[in-house]
């Protein structure tokens, strides 16, 4: 590879995949012995969840809004849209405890919690927008009460509940790609740090989990964030 | 500290950022695999609960329907609208700039920085203007729209506050309000013309008319519908109060957003279930929440908590048997 390809962004871009998401980190086929519960199923739930939510929701975009209202197809796909929504943050929520209880930032994965953290805060916002752009009762009722709220903080005079132009494209379209790059970067994150290692066994710590683990063992109690 | 963990230290702090990978073993796990079964599971749940239980979709108040169903419940909330009593005409930013009506954080008010950036006149806005669209064919409604917007505060309120204590003793007869005789002047002629514009629906038209023929911004008809009674009422049967958990609450027996209950569990215990500072102080709180939550690998104390109540022995068990057996 030559000098020039060296400067260019194009041959920093590839590099630096190549370096931090090796093929093989990026879809493994095996995985450290400790990954072994039921909890680890939540986030690959959540994102299959997250699949179910989008599909409906594309569904229902071809029809347009209205379209629920006067068909039964159209209530079926609605309802497939709220029960993988439940379901959605259902996972998610076993997922962000069980990742909580793990403290899975540990051993520099400080970005994975934080982009977790805020995917789960967009979740809220984009669930929220969808009660909104229903056009029914509990939209105007959950519109005029969330105004408050809103308004309260100064949010309210750019984000207006009131206006359903504006929350539907918000949650058509602004918010489902907040999500979704958030989602992919928090996988991107998992894949290139990998499953976080059980807290260290008293004395075996430094040789059963690598260094990640030596941060709780050397250092004080509470110094076991991500020092990125 | 052991050497080796003292060794591993400071390779750690030489290089914070790389991770060295996992020296112990490792099993088959076929991540692709466990995706799409993962994905036939759960779309076949979500098809067994939406065949099961389908979803929600009841009727939205529209100010036509309120006029019809209750007459004088809107006759009073269209009269605090002109008057500027209502709760909207007194809401201050972002629809107008009333002093102190702002809600603060002990001195801060986050609700004043933006400003008016909705501007709403409820006089003008939700009674004149509509009706002004419909006069043309009508001189007494003109009339009296011209004499009301030209007569002096004073006199209107005056007018205005007549015809509100008329209103206690009015009657409704085959959808018409009938007011005791009085003094209201032109109000006397713009409240029955608003309840009859209303009940035919040119109301909710003109609420959401603009210069633009298409139209998405229901802001006016919406705060004009929340300043009634019958909306509450409405909201109230269906268990979706504030101090019902109304924000997580959905119509009926659907579950609705359940993940809201931390923001809605605020609003109803002390001081905030009373104070007229609520919304700001419940948001500040949610605000500092989310941070800590986003932040919890760097605050001291709180990224501790799972190693002081051991949840991941649990997660962990067959790993640490493992460990015990060596």
């Amino acid at each position: 590879m030559s000098t020039v390809e060296h400067k260019q962004w194009s041959a920093r871009v590839r590099e630096s995949a190549e370096k931090n998401l090796p093929p093989e980190q990026l879809l493994p086929d095996e995985q450290p012995v400790y990954v072994h519960s039921w909890i680890y199923v939540f986030g690959v739930l959540t994102i299959a969840a997250f699949a179910v939510v989008l599909a409906s929701g594309v569904w229902l975009s071809l029809e347009g809004p209205t379209w629920w209202h006067t068909s039964k197809i159209g209530l079926f796909v609605n309802s497939l849209h709220l029960w993988s929504v439940e379901l959605f943050f259902f996972f998610m929520v076993i997922h962000l405890w069980g990742k909580f209880w793990m403290a899975a930032w540990r051993g520099n994965r400080s970005m994975t919690w934080v982009t977790g953290s805020i995917a789960f805060l967009a979740s809220i916002g984009a669930a929220f927008t969808g009660y909104l752009s229903q056009q029914n009762f509990a939209s105007q009722w959950i519109a005029s009460e969330g105004k408050d709220g809103l308004n309260s903080a100064g949010v309210g005079a750019f984000f207006n509940v009131l206006n359903f132009g504006q929350m539907f494209m918000w949650h058509i379209l602004l918010l489902p790609i907040v999500l979704g790059v958030l989602v992919v970067g928090h996988v991107l994150l998992v894949r290139k740090h990998g499953v976080v290692p059980p807290y260290p066994v008293e004395g075996q710590a430094a040789f059963d989990t690598g260094p990640e683990a030596v941060v709780d063992v050397g250092a004080s109690s509470d110094d076991e964030g991500g020092a990125s | 500290m052991s050497t080796a963990a003292a060794g591993f230290a400071r390779a750690h702090k030489r290089d914070h950022r790389h991770v060295e990978a996992w020296k112990g073993g490792y099993r088959p796990y076929d991540l692709v695999k466990e995706f799409v079964v993962a994905l036939v599971v759960v779309t076949l749940l979500t098809v067994f609960l939406a065949v099961l239980f389908s979803s929600p979709d009841d009727q939205p108040v529209t100010i036509a329907r309120w006029a019809r169903a209750d007459a004088k419940d809107f006759t009073a909330a269209a009269l605090s609208e002109l008057n500027g009593t209502s709760e909207v005409a007194q809401y201050g930013p972002p629809y107008n700039s009333t002093p102190d009506a702002a809600q603060k954080i002990g001195p801060i008010s986050l609700q004043t920085i933006p400003g008016v950036r909705i501007p709403i006149d409820t006089a003008t806005d939700l009674v004149l203007n509509p009706l002004q669209s419909v006069a043309g064919d009508n001189p007494d409604l003109q009339a009296a729209l011209s004499q009301y917007r030209s007569a002096s505060p004073q006199q209107q309120a005056a007018w205005t506050t007549a015809y509100g204590k008329a209103l206690d003793s009015a009657t409704v007869s085959g959808g018409q309000l009938q007011v005791p005789s009085g003094d209201y002047g032109p109000v006397a002629v713009i409240m029955p013309a608003e309840l009859a514009l209303a009940r035919s629906g040119g109301l909710d038209g003109a609420l959401l008319a603009t210069k633009q023929f298409y139209q998405t911004d229901y802001t006016k008809p919406i705060l004009f519908i929340s300043g009634g009674s019958y909306f509450e009422d409405q909201a109230s049967a269906h268990n979706l109060l504030g101090e019902q958990w109304g924000m997580m609450n959905e119509t009926g027996n659907w579950p609705g957003q359940p993940w809201l209950w931390l923001y809605t569990f605020w609003y109803q215990v002390p001081p905030f279930a009373t104070s007229g500072n609520a919304d700001a102080l419940i948001w500040g709180i949610m605000i500092v929440l989310s941070v800590v939550l986003i932040l919890v690998p760097f605050i001291p104390g709180v990224r501790s908590i799972p190693k002081w109540i051991p949840i991941y022995k649990l997660v962990w068990r067959d790993y640490y048997k493992g460990m015990a057996a060596r």
